[in-house]
């Protein structure tokens, strides 16, 4: 099939950015959404323009570089779809599609579809832990997790922080991503020595970055290609009311 | 290969006399090496330096450990966050001889699938080891939240994997390597957000600096701005994984590449065993010349899956008209005892050789089916979802086609290497205080890696094994502080600027992924699934005709000032020349088969491996002599007092 592209060419941080259109002919359905951009950018550097960047490494769906914008949808139309996985048999001959990269303060562009997703990593490391050095652990067996418990927490521990909530975000808010460690360590015995500060950590970190509030829309976990649930949050809201009594000294909590 | 055959191709060196692996009783080598160690106190440790590069499995729980441990690391990997390093896409499981199941597992048999799974050509003590730290590793990953498999009595799940009698793989779904990683990655962001390791992520090392006959430091280039600095430290830790996509097409991330280690092997590190690759076979076959990589379906999928193909050549029916008695349940009937369990060499060879008789399926014919209608029937569809269902929706989505209805179709492809810089008992390469860890080393696997083995020993020796020995060797530190006008730093700083200047200044007519898709043909079709010596001299010609061709007409786009991925492929795709020739010298001087390295030349009556242990009991280890040099093989003997080597047999 014959494709038209307009996607987001931006040289810097300092550039303001446009849309370029190009065309892209002979796609096989079979080709992954990022094998045909490899076709477009093997083009562009015989023709001695600059090819078009983006993030991408496993190209599995699991490390979670990958992201773009496609069509106005984060990963684009597929449900639980990372960019990687998305195959080009949905989409149809002579079609225009618009790729742009995650849109949101506290991810500012570095060049085209690439976006700087550090403060990702300051969240984690304000509280997305257990303490748990090496050495220290005793036996496996020696605490027992219920089924529930344990399959609850892999649902959230799923995440492969791609910042697609993000992204889909009107108030471009990180807090699916943050509620998923949150839920994932709370939901566990070995999470609840540092459930509190955890979550106070992680959500101060959170706003530092930049990051909006939350007022529930929805549109993160629409998109999210693990498809972690929007009850999260609320696990999170829950924590984090509970976590500020117990900083403001309120007992019996 | 005698000597006479091989002096064009290779020199032979001195062998490699001690290897720092403790003698006496096994059960207590590594407790003894451990209490001869050096230890430095913790007040000194503040004042030690390490680099990591990379943030896989064993690199992010190394810098996790030695930052705890209170050393001054300092983190590198080229993706935007360590989480995103490549042991995330690791599917099925982590072996541990805990013996939960009570079904007749322990460290010694842990130690002897393993010795026996790598066709007897790995390192007895390091084996040993390996399996002794097992255990631990799964108490630390479950301390630190990584949510396992769990039964309904609140107890860890576990289930089988190939080339093993007995249920000893951890597993959380299909996602473990996934979630072992991120127990790593939080408890390295802690270090980091406790200001004991500094992170530099986007960031590629591209040169080792060695002063005074000690790995001393590091040449990066920062991917974003372009920028080209040096890093100090009194030890380099590589943990920078396997050399896969030499193959281009490969199970592996796009980024994954040589290049750390291949640069320390020109600066005097030895490689080790660069032949012994693994073709992983089960994965879905490739559709297209557009092809950018390839996708592993789990090794845990045996478990339930039948492995089958038609009976008869040709047979392009559907699979679900093929009645029972027309198909061919080849592994079942080849090796009754593992089924369709057997380890991944075999397997891939098996398959391999029904699709060569033209019993292959789908448009390729290349690929076999994966068959689930059974354990559906016997488990239910829930179960199965349970078990697999993250995976089948994988294989959904990049085929169009569902597994619960039709059959997978799958071929082997390139997944691991088991080859790597050689290190000693302790880790560190032939370059003092250079030490190398996970699959970017040679050490454990000999020439066939066990599923659910290589979770194992990145963890082990991120969090285990190196954390204790790298302390022997920092006791001597803090070196002679550095500063970048040494001359030896000078040298290496200068020769990264000029290949990068020379890659850019060629261009000619053709993209680096021209050049590494043809590449990575050549050497599927003559260092792949079976080599011969005919087809390994073949492409050692055409490699170093396509070598100077890259170098003449490769294509690269814009300058060094900047994000500049064409340009950071071109590098590692140059790499990764120079290392695709040495795997053809290894391959071919090694005239036996071993593990995933079979020789044509070399096999049983019913088309096994046949090794020869009189003459190749030996890890081939390689010293770097220049590009257009012969290189000098090391010979590290191998010795074998506890597991006895025999024709590995699965039938």
């Amino acid at each position: 099939m014959n494709l038209t592209l307009r996607i987001w060419r931006q040289t810097g941080p300092d550039d303001p950015g446009r849309m370029v259109s190009y065309q892209v002919p002979d796609v096989s359905p079979d080709m992954s959404f990022l094998e045909m951009l490899d076709v477009l950018n093997d083009r562009l550097t015989l023709d001695g323009e600059d090819p078009v960047a983006f993030d991408h490494d496993c190209r599995e769906g699991i490390c979670g570089a990958c992201g773009m914008v496609i069509n106005g949808v984060a990963h684009g139309p597929e449900r639980a779809t990372t960019a990687c996985q998305l195959h080009m048999r949905h989409f149809r001959d002579g079609q225009t599609i618009d790729i742009e990269p995650w849109r949101a303060k506290a991810f500012p562009v570095i060049k085209d579809l690439v976006v700087d997703r550090s403060a990702f990593d300051r969240i984690i490391a304000a509280g997305g832990y257990v303490t748990a050095p090496t050495g220290a652990a005793p036996e496996a067996h020696a605490q027992l997790v219920r089924k529930s418990d344990a399959d609850a927490a892999f649902e959230s521990a799923a995440c492969i922080g791609c910042g697609a909530c993000v992204a889909a975000c009107p108030n471009g808010s990180a807090m699916l991503f943050t509620a998923a460690k949150v839920s994932h360590l709370s939901l566990l015995p070995q999470g609840q020595p540092e459930r509190t500060t955890r979550v106070v950590g992680m959500v101060d970190a959170h706003d530092e970055a930049g990051f909006g509030g939350c007022t529930n829309i929805g549109e993160c976990t629409a998109v999210c290609p693990k498809g972690i649930p929007l009850t999260s949050i609320g696990r999170l809201n829950r924590d984090y009311l509970r976590a500020t009594r117990e900083r403001d000294g309120v007992p019996g909590t | 290969m005698n000597a006479s055959g091989g002096l064009d191709l290779f020199t032979l060196g001195e062998p490699i006399a001690d290897a720092k692996a403790p003698d006496g009783p096994i059960e207590t080598r590594w407790q003894r090496r451990r209490f001869a160690a050096k230890l430095v106190n913790p007040a000194n440790r503040r004042k030690l330096t390490v680099i990591v590069v990379g943030t896989g499995l064993a690199g992010g729980s190394a810098a996790a450990t030695l930052g705890e441990q209170g050393y001054q690391v300092r983190s590198y990997c080229y993706q935007d966050s360590p989480r995103r390093a490549h042991s995330i896409a690791a599917q099925g499981g982590i072996n541990a001889a805990k013996n939960y199941r009570n079904d007749g597992d322990s460290i010694q048999r842990l130690f002897y699938d393993t010795v026996k799974g790598g066709d007897f050509r790995s390192r007895e003590s390091n084996v040993r080891r390996l399996a002794e730290v097992s255990v631990e590793i799964i108490d630390q990953a479950v301390a630190q939240g990584v949510p396992f498999a769990r039964e309904y009595g609140g107890l860890l799940d576990t289930r089988s994997f190939g080339g093993a009698q007995v249920q000893r793989t951890f597993y959380a779904r299909g996602q473990t390597g996934q979630q072992l990683l991120l127990g790593a990655y939080q408890a390295l962001e802690r270090q980091i957000g406790l200001g004991r390791v500094e992170m530099h992520s986007r960031h590629e090392m591209l040169e080792l600096i060695v002063v005074d006959g000690r790995a001393r430091g590091i040449v990066v280039r920062d991917l974003v701005t372009g920028e080209i600095t040096t890093d100090f430290a009194d030890a380099v830790v590589l943990a920078s994984g396997g050399y896969g996509n030499v193959f281009y097409l490969s199970t592996n991330a796009k980024g994954c590449n040589v290049t750390a280690t291949w640069r320390a092997h020109r600066k005097g590190a030895l490689f080790a065993n660069p032949c012994y690759t693994q073709i992983h076979p089960t994965c879905i076959p490739v559709s297209g010349d557009h092809q950018s990589k390839l996708t592993l379906m789990s090794e845990s999928l045996r478990n339930d899956g039948r492995v089958w193909v038609p009976e008869a050549a040709g047979d392009d029916r559907p699979p679900r008209q093929i009645p029972e008695e027309e198909r061919d349940y080849f592994l079942e009937r080849l090796y009754p005892s593992f089924g369709n369990l057997v380890p991944r060499d075999i397997a891939s060879r098996a398959a391999k050789n029904v699709c060569d008789s033209g019993r292959g399926v789908g448009q390729s014919g290349l690929g076999v089916y994966l068959d689930f209608a059974d354990a559906i029937d016997r488990l239910g569809r829930p179960t199965i979802a349970e078990r697999y269902g993250n995976l089948f929706e994988m294989y959904q989505r990049i085929t169009g086609e569902d597994p619960y209805e039709v059959p997978m179709r799958i071929y082997p492809a390139v997944h691991y290497t088991m080859g790597g810089l050689w290190v000693d008992y302790d880790l560190q390469s032939t370059i003092p205080g250079l030490f190398v860890i996970g699959e970017a080393n040679f050490s454990d696997h000999g020439a066939n890696r066990l599923g659910a083995s290589a979770l194992m020993q990145g963890l082990a020796d991120g969090y285990f094994v190196l954390p204790s020995t790298i302390a022997d060797y920092l006791a001597a530190g803090p070196f002679d502080a550095l500063t970048d006008d040494h001359p030896e730093v000078v040298a290496a700083r200068d020769d990264v600027t000029d290949r990068l200047d020379r890659l850019l200044a060629c261009q000619g007519d053709r993209t680096v992924d021209s050049f590494h898709r043809e590449l990575g043909q050549i050497m599927w079709d003559h260092c792949g699934m079976e080599r011969s010596d005919a087809g390994l001299r073949k492409a050692l010609g055409e490699i170093r005709g396509l070598r100077e061709q890259f170098w003449q007409r490769v294509k690269v786009p814009g300058d060094g000032e900047g994000l500049n991925q064409a340009l950071e492929k071109a590098g590692r795709v140059a790499d990764f020349f120079e290392l695709a020739e040495l795997m053809c010298v290894d391959a071919l001087h090694r005239t036996e088969s071993a593990g995933g390295h079979f020789r044509a030349e070399s096999q049983t009556p019913e088309g096994e491996a046949q090794r020869d242990d009189e003459h190749f009991s030996y890890v081939a280890a390689w010293e770097f002599t220049g590009a257009d040099r012969p290189p000098v093989l090391h010979r590290e003997d191998l010795r074998f007092e506890y597991v006895h080597p025999s024709q590995r047999s699965y039938k």
